[in-house]
């Protein structure tokens, strides 16, 4: 890997774990999370479409990777 | 004092490296805390353009098995017809059809989803397998998500007019993914990627062509002739918002890099919108651009003029455009017995692509004279998708 | 399935603290708020029963699958003094009587769609239910649902019904 980059990587995680440290609570309640619950509200609705579509174009261009997203949804249990 | 902290920056890395190895992740998205939502789909896929035309289904199947765990399988198949412009050039052999399968299983544990799956890939001129593994975590009342994921590949390269040809090409796959939840309509995601190659990674098929005053045409070929390493890092950024009057428009941008000297961006902005009783509709445009490995050339000055050689023109400097279109519609409960949910899925995506150094050679121009090459696609998607 | 909840149960029973259950201390925050019925209804009305309180929102999974293992419990357990009170917390309701006309149960629906209730009880996981025992005092939290919390509920509202 890139070192400067994973080093940049790094720091923005160690900031986001640190949130608790700096007293900052969750500003979107779990009770407040209907439209993001909502099924348009995904970054990759239907598996079996997006992995064909990246496909499509892993196999004619060069780039590759990053193309998926984790996370969203209702926040449930 | 500099030196030290970068070593232990280097120690970090090598213990995220070793906490990979020994995690899991599926190839699919992977939403926290819950889940995925049992479902099966069946896919019809085509792409026709540039010559080409592969078709084929894809299906896919997932449930959730004690609670915790969700296993899913996919079997897809490629079949292809006609011939591309490399095929058209120098009439090599071409298989096909690829089939592809894969199974996964991903466990549910309080807020962590632990994944694990295996792809394999075969044609007769090519057999891969991969296994990923990955972990995702939320974390800040479920507002962000991290996640890590490791893959391996191992290809067994072959070649048709060849029996004793046999190669070997090793892949690696590092992720980090970040997801943020914004405002109660805004959600943001970065993704980090790195893939390293190893091994035989040109195609036994293909050539590229030099100045030959000797032959008819002005040129010859020669084999294409790759670095056995590569490197690359991409790095997306999208961000999801929601419309008050219930819509969704994202937008994507991935910026990517490697040893091979191409550098490539892509921008893609995507609409989704509800209307009536369960129907949706879907408008997306994406364009991409890429700049030319290092040792590409359309046309090299005389055989074995560089060290490393390539004419594949997916290495070329090259742009394309895709416009795209979607409509899906949400049958009535009860449509399908023993189903929660279904809907019925076409998309059509159509792409351009534009090259800017790379030529076809099928016109009866002067070598290097040739005009750039260009070509649209239609990609089909149409599927149906329940929930049972 | 029935063997492995079983055992889900028997697990939770005996380490409470792995399932997110936690005992709770305070009077429970008196509201009125509208149910499904047209009528008000208070909390402090409901004194001299045990009541379950439970947060749901009809976009949220694991809230549609605990609702009928609500039901059950509150038909079981309606005559010995036990109510449950489903507090929907989405800001438009069409949505939660929907999926009640598909789920249909028979415990009080309660709207807060301005969130006031949520906030006071500091909901911070979907769904959450909170146990409050005869004398108006917050007794048990339970953050989350996952099959087989149902019978750790069943035990503390057995337990706080003895009382």
């Amino acid at each position: 890997m890139n070192p400067p980059n994973m080093f940049k990587l790094m720091i923005l995680f160690g900031i986001l774990l640190c949130s608790a440290c700096t007293g900052i609570s969750p500003w979107v309640k779990p009770y407040e999370r209907q439209n993001l619950a909502d099924p348009i509200m995904s970054f990759d609705r239907d598996a079996i479409a997006s992995r064909y579509m990246n496909h499509v174009y892993e196999a004619r261009e060069a780039a590759r990777g990053a193309e998926g997203s984790v996370g969203g949804g209702c926040g449930c249990n | 004092m500099q030196k030290a902290v970068w070593e232990a920056v280097v120690a970090a890395t090598k213990l995220i490296r070793a906490l990979l190895l020994s995690m899991i992740v599926g190839s699919t998205p992977l939403i926290a805390a819950v889940l995925p939502a049992d479902r099966a789909d069946i896919l019809y896929h085509s792409f026709d353009g540039g010559g080409a035309e592969v078709t084929g289904p894809s299906v896919l199947v997932r449930k959730e098995v004690a609670d915790t765990v969700s296993i899913y399988g996919n079997y897809y198949v490629d079949m292809v017809s006609s011939a591309s412009i490399d095929v058209q050039a120098t009439a090599s052999p071409y298989s096909e059809e690829r089939t592809e399968t894969s199974v996964g299983i991903d466990y549910l544990n309080d807020k962590s989803v632990f994944s694990l799956s295996y792809t394999n890939s075969s044609e007769d001129d090519y057999e891969a397998q991969t296994v990923s593994f990955g972990i995702s975590q939320d974390f800040f009342g479920d507002l962000s998500t991290i996640g890590l994921g490791f893959s391996q590949g191992n290809d067994l390269v072959g070649n048709n007019t060849d029996d004793s040809f046999s190669q070997d090409t090793e892949h690696r796959r590092y992720n980090v993914s970040l997801t943020q939840i914004l405002t109660k309509n805004l959600i943001a995601s970065a993704v980090f990627e790195s893939v390293i190659d190893q091994g035989y990674l040109n195609n036994p098929y293909r050539s590229v062509r030099y100045q030959d005053s000797s032959a008819g045409r002005g040129y010859s070929y020669e084999a294409e002739l790759y670095p056995s390493t590569r490197n690359s890092d991409a790095l997306s950024l999208r961000a999801l918002y929601y419309l008050p009057y219930r819509a969704a428009l994202k937008l994507e941008y991935r910026h990517f890099s490697d040893s091979w000297g191409i550098v490539a961006d892509s921008y893609e902005a995507r609409y989704t919108h509800p209307f009536a009783n369960g129907w949706l509709m879907e408008f997306k445009y994406r364009a991409y651009e890429q700049s030319s490995a290092d040792f590409y050339s359309d046309l090299f000055d005389f055989s074995e003029a560089t060290n490393f050689r390539a004419r594949d023109k997916e290495l070329s400097s090259f742009g394309s455009q895709t416009v795209g279109l979607g409509i899906s519609y949400e049958f009535k409960p009860g449509f399908i017995p023993q189903v929660d949910k279904s809907t019925l899925n076409l998309y059509w995506d159509h792409i351009q692509f534009n090259y800017d150094d790379f030529r076809d050679v099928t016109s009866d121009q002067l070598a290097g004279e040739e005009p750039l090459y260009s070509f649209d696609a239609n990609v089909i998607r149409l599927y149906l998708s329940v929930w049972y | 399935m029935r063997t492995s909840q079983s055992l889900l149960a028997i697990l939770c029973a005996t380490a409470a603290f792995f399932c997110q259950a936690e005992p709770l201390s305070g009077a429970a925050h008196d509201f009125t708020l509208k149910t499904n019925q047209g009528n008000n209804l208070r909390l402090a009305e409901q004194r001299g029963n045990v009541v379950l309180l439970n947060f749901w929102a009809s976009w949220c999974g694991p809230c549609r699958q605990e609702m009928p293992k609500l039901d059950e419990l509150y038909q079981r357990y309606q005559s010995a003094g036990f109510i449950v009170l489903g507090v929907n917390v989405e800001t438009d309701s069409a949505a939660a009587d929907k999926l009640l006309k598909k789920i249909p149960v028979s415990f009080p629906i309660l709207y807060d769609s301005d969130s006031r209730v949520s906030q006071h009880y500091k909901i911070d996981a979907m769904p959450t239910s909170v146990l409050i025992d005869r004398s108006g005092q917050m007794r048990y939290l339970h953050r989350g649902y996952i099959p087989g919390y149902e019978e750790l509920y069943r035990q503390q509202i057995k337990e706080l019904i003895k009382e």
